[in-house]
C-alpha cells in the first residue's frame, strides 16, 4: 500500500511536470495550448531520432531548442495573429487544429510502432533506488520528480525576479500598456510561447524514458496535463505539482477499485475539482453579496 | 417633427425562398434512393450527420461561445444507448428517439458542472468528459472493450426498407432540428444567445441571464449531437466506441464551422457540404486527409476567420436565414459608417 503511495507521488511528478508547460502558457497569455500534448510527443520523437547520431544529452538539449524555435513560430504565425482578428476562439481553435496536424504528420511519416528512448541511456531506464521499507522506485521516476520540482521553481523564480520575467508578467497583465513602456510585447510573447514549448519538450524526455508512446499519445498527455491543472487550482505554478499528485492518487484508486479504474478514477477528480471550484465559487459570490 | 416608426424585418424575399428551398431540398434528400438507388441512401445520411454536427457545434461555439472538444460525448453515449436499448428489445427506429431524449436531458445536469469552466478550459473540459463516457462505454460487457458490437436488430428489416427509412428518419430530425434551432434564436432567448457570442460581459450588464443562455445552448447542442449518433449508428450499424468517440469527430465539426463561415447558420450548412463534398471527391483517406482538414482549418482561422459565408454574405446583401433583426429604413438611406 504505501508502496503505491510512493509510486502514485513519482508518477505525480511526471504530470506535474507535463503540466507546467500548460499552466505557464495559460498563466501568462491566458491561452490553453490545445497542441501542448502533441508538443510533447514530438519532443520525445526529436530525441528518439537525434539520439543515434549525436548521443542522447545533446538530442535532449537539441530537442528543448527546437521546441522552443517551434513555440516562438506558432506564437508569430499563428497565436498572435489569431488573436489579432478579435475573435477570442480562434487561437484556441487553431492550437486544435495544429495538434490534429502534428499527430496524424507524426502517424504518417513514422508508423504507428511504438517506441522509446530507454535503450538510448543503457542501465539507467531500469536502475532504482531503495527507500526503507525496502520499497523500490525507478531512477527515472525519481529523476522526473525532481526535473518538475526544478523546472516549476525555476520559472517562479525566473518571472519574480529577471527581467524577461517581469516583461512577460507586464504583456500577460496589459499588452498595450507594455507596449507603451517599451517592452516588446511580441518578441515577449514569442519567447514566453518558446519557453513553454521546452517545458513541453522536457515532458516529452521524460514520457519517452518512462515507456513507451505511440503517434497519437499526445491527447492523452493534454489530458493528464489538463487535469493536473486544474485539480492544482489556479495560482503559482506550485499547486500543479499538488494537482499532479492527487491526480496519480485517484488513478490509483481508480486502479485498485477496478482493472479498468486507472483513468476513471483521474478523470472522476477532475471533474470533482470542477464541481468543488463552482460550489466554491458561489459561495464567495454570496459571502461577498453579503458584505456588499 | 415626428420620428417615422421604424421598420424591422426578421427576413423577406430571400429568406422565405430559403424556407421554401429547404422543404424542396429535405424531400428531395428524402427521395435520394428513388433517383440513385438504394445505394445513395447512406452517403445521404452521412450529409445529414455532418449537417447536425456542424449546425449544432457551431450554435454552442457561434453563439455561446462555447469551444467543445467533446461533443463526442454525445455523439458516442447516444449511439451506445440505441445499442442497449435495442439489445432490451425496444425497436430500434424507436430507441433513436428514446434515446436522443434521453442523452439531451443528461446535458441538463452536466451543464451546471461544466459551465462554471469558459474558454480553454471548457473546451477541454469536455474532452475530458468524452474521454470519461469512453472508458464508461467500454466496461460494458455487451461492447466488449475496443471490439464493439452491431446493431443486430435491425436486421428485422429488410436492407432496402432499412436504408429508406433511416434517411427519412434521419430528415425529419436534421430539419427538425434546424427549424427548432431558427425557431429558438428568433425568440428573445435567441437574442439573448447572440448577445453572449458577441460580447458576454457587455450582455451581462444589459440584463442577460448569461447562465441561463448558456445552458439552452449546451443542451440544444447536446441534442444535435446525440442525434447524429443515433443516426450514424442507424447507418453503419457497427459500434465499435473509438469510431464514435473519436477526436476526428471534433475535427470534423471545427473544420465544417471554420470553413463554412462560426456564428452564422448558413455557414455552418455550406461548411457540411464543403466538407461531405471534399470527403466524397478524395474519400476517407486516413491520416493525411486528416492532416490536410487541420491545415485548411488553419488557413481559416487565420486569413479568412469569418469563413466561406463571411465572404459572401455580406455580397449577396441577405439573411437567408434570418434570426436576427433589421432596420429596413437603414438599409434604404444610405448607411454613413456604423450601424
Amino acid at each position: 500500500m504505501s508502496a503505491q503511495f510512493v509510486q502514485a507521488i513519482l508518477l505525480g511528478g511526471y504530470y506535474s511536470l507535463l503540466a507546467a508547460g500548460l499552466a505557464f502558457m495559460f498563466s501568462v497569455m491566458r491561452l490553453i495550448n490545445l497542441a501542448h500534448g502533441s508538443v510533447v510527443v514530438l519532443a520525445a520523437y526529436l530525441v528518439w531520432a537525434l539520439s543515434p547520431e549525436i548521443g542522447f544529452m545533446a538530442a535532449a538539449a537539441a530537442a528543448m531548442v527546437l521546441c522552443f524555435a517551434l513555440g516562438g513560430v506558432v506564437q508569430v504565425t499563428i497565436l498572435s495573429r489569431a488573436t489579432g482578428g478579435g475573435e477570442a476562439l480562434l487561437p484556441l481553435l487553431a492550437t486544435f487544429g495544429l495538434a490534429v496536424v502534428l499527430d496524424n504528420a507524426m502517424f504518417s511519416v513514422l508508423g504507428a510502432d511504438t517506441r522509446s528512448l530507454a535503450p538510448f541511456v543503457g542501465d539507467l531506464s531500469w536502475a532504482s533506488f531503495e527507500l526503507p521499507g525496502g520499497i523500490f522506485v525507478g531512477r527515472i521516476a525519481v529523476y522526473t520528480l525532481i526535473a518538475a520540482i526544478m523546472v516549476i521553481g525555476a520559472t517562479e523564480l525566473m518571472l519574480r525576479r529577471t527581467a524577461l520575467g517581469h516583461r512577460i508578467r507586464a504583456v500577460s497583465l496589459d499588452r498595450s500598456t507594455a507596449g507603451l513602456l517599451g517592452v516588446d510585447a511580441a518578441r515577449t510573447a514569442a519567447i514566453a510561447a518558446g519557453i513553454a514549448f521546452a517545458m513541453a519538450a522536457l515532458a516529452g524526455i521524460a514520457m519517452g524514458l518512462r515507456g513507451a508512446w505511440s503517434p497519437y499519445a499526445g491527447s492523452a498527455q493534454l489530458l493528464f496535463a489538463f487535469e493536473a491543472v486544474v485539480i492544482g487550482g489556479i495560482g503559482s505554478l506550485w499547486r500543479v505539482l499538488a494537482g499532479g499528485i492527487v491526480l496519480a492518487l485517484a488513478q490509483a484508486i481508480g486502479a485498485l477499485i477496478h482493472p479498468q479504474g486507472f483513468l476513471i478514477g483521474g478523470h472522476l477528480a477532475f471533474l470533482l475539482a470542477v464541481l468543488v471550484r463552482a460550489r466554491g465559487l458561489a459561495v464567495w459570490a454570496k459571502l461577498r453579496g453579503a458584505r456588499g | 417633427m415626428s420620428a417615422a416608426p421604424i421598420r424591422i424585418s426578421r427576413g423577406g424575399r430571400a429568406s422565405r425562398g430559403v424556407l421554401i428551398g429547404g422543404v424542396i431540398a429535405a424531400f428531395a434528400i428524402a427521395s435520394l434512393p428513388w433517383w440513385l438507388g438504394i445505394g445513395a441512401a447512406d452517403r445521404a445520411v452521412a450529409l445529414l450527420v455532418y449537417l447536425l454536427l456542424a449546425v449544432s457545434w457551431n450554435a454552442l461555439a457561434g453563439y455561446a461561445g462555447l469551444v467543445s472538444i467533446g461533443q463526442t460525448a454525445f455523439f458516442g453515449l447516444s449511439a451506445y444507448a440505441v445499442i442497449r436499448l435495442a439489445d432490451a428489445g425496444v425497436d430500434p427506429y424507436l430507441a433513436l428517439a428514446i434515446v436522443t431524449t434521453l442523452v439531451t436531458a443528461l446535458a441538463w445536469p452536466l451543464s451546471r458542472i461544466m459551465l462554471s469552466l469558459s474558454g480553454g478550459e471548457f473546451a477541454i473540459g469536455m474532452w475530458v468528459v468524452s474521454a470519461l463516457a469512453h472508458l464508461m462505454v467500454n466496461l460494458d460487457p455487451l461492447i466488449q472493450g475496443e471490439t464493439g458490437t452491431s446493431l443486430i436488430a435491425l436486421n428485422a428489416y429488410a436492407f432496402d426498407a432499412r436504408a429508406a427509412t433511416t434517411l427519412i428518419v434521419g430528415v425529419i430530425a436534421t430539419f427538425g432540428y434546424l427549424a427548432l434551432l431558427v425557431a429558438v434564436l428568433r425568440r428573445p432567448t435567441g437574442a439573448a444567445i447572440s448577445a453572449i457570442g458577441d460580447d458576454e460581459i457587455a450582455a451581462r450588464s444589459v440584463g442577460v441571464d448569461v447562465l441561463r443562455a448558456k445552458r439552452i445552448v449546451f443542451v440544444l447542442a447536446a441534442a444535435g449531437a446525440a442525434a447524429a449518433g443515433a443516426l450514424w449508428l442507424a447507418s453503419a450499424t457497427t459500434f465499435q466506441p473509438r469510431a464514435y468517440f473519436g477526436v476526428h469527430w471534433t475535427a470534423y465539426m471545427i473544420f465544417m464551422v471554420l470553413v463554412g463561415g462560426l456564428g452564422r447558420i448558413e455557414g455552418a450548412v455550406i461548411g457540411a457540404i464543403v466538407f461531405f463534398t471534399i470527403e466524397t471527391l478524395f474519400g476517407a483517406t486516413g491520416a493525411w486527409y486528416l492532416v490536410g482538414l487541420g491545415v485548411t482549418a488553419i488557413g481559416f482561422a487565420l486569413l479568412l476567420p469569418r469563413g466561406i459565408w463571411g465572404a459572401l454574405g455580406p455580397r449577396i446583401g441577405a439573411d437567408l436565414i434570418p434570426t436576427g433583426f433589421r432596420v429596413l429604413d437603414i438599409d434604404k438611406t444610405k448607411k454613413r459608417g456604423g450601424t
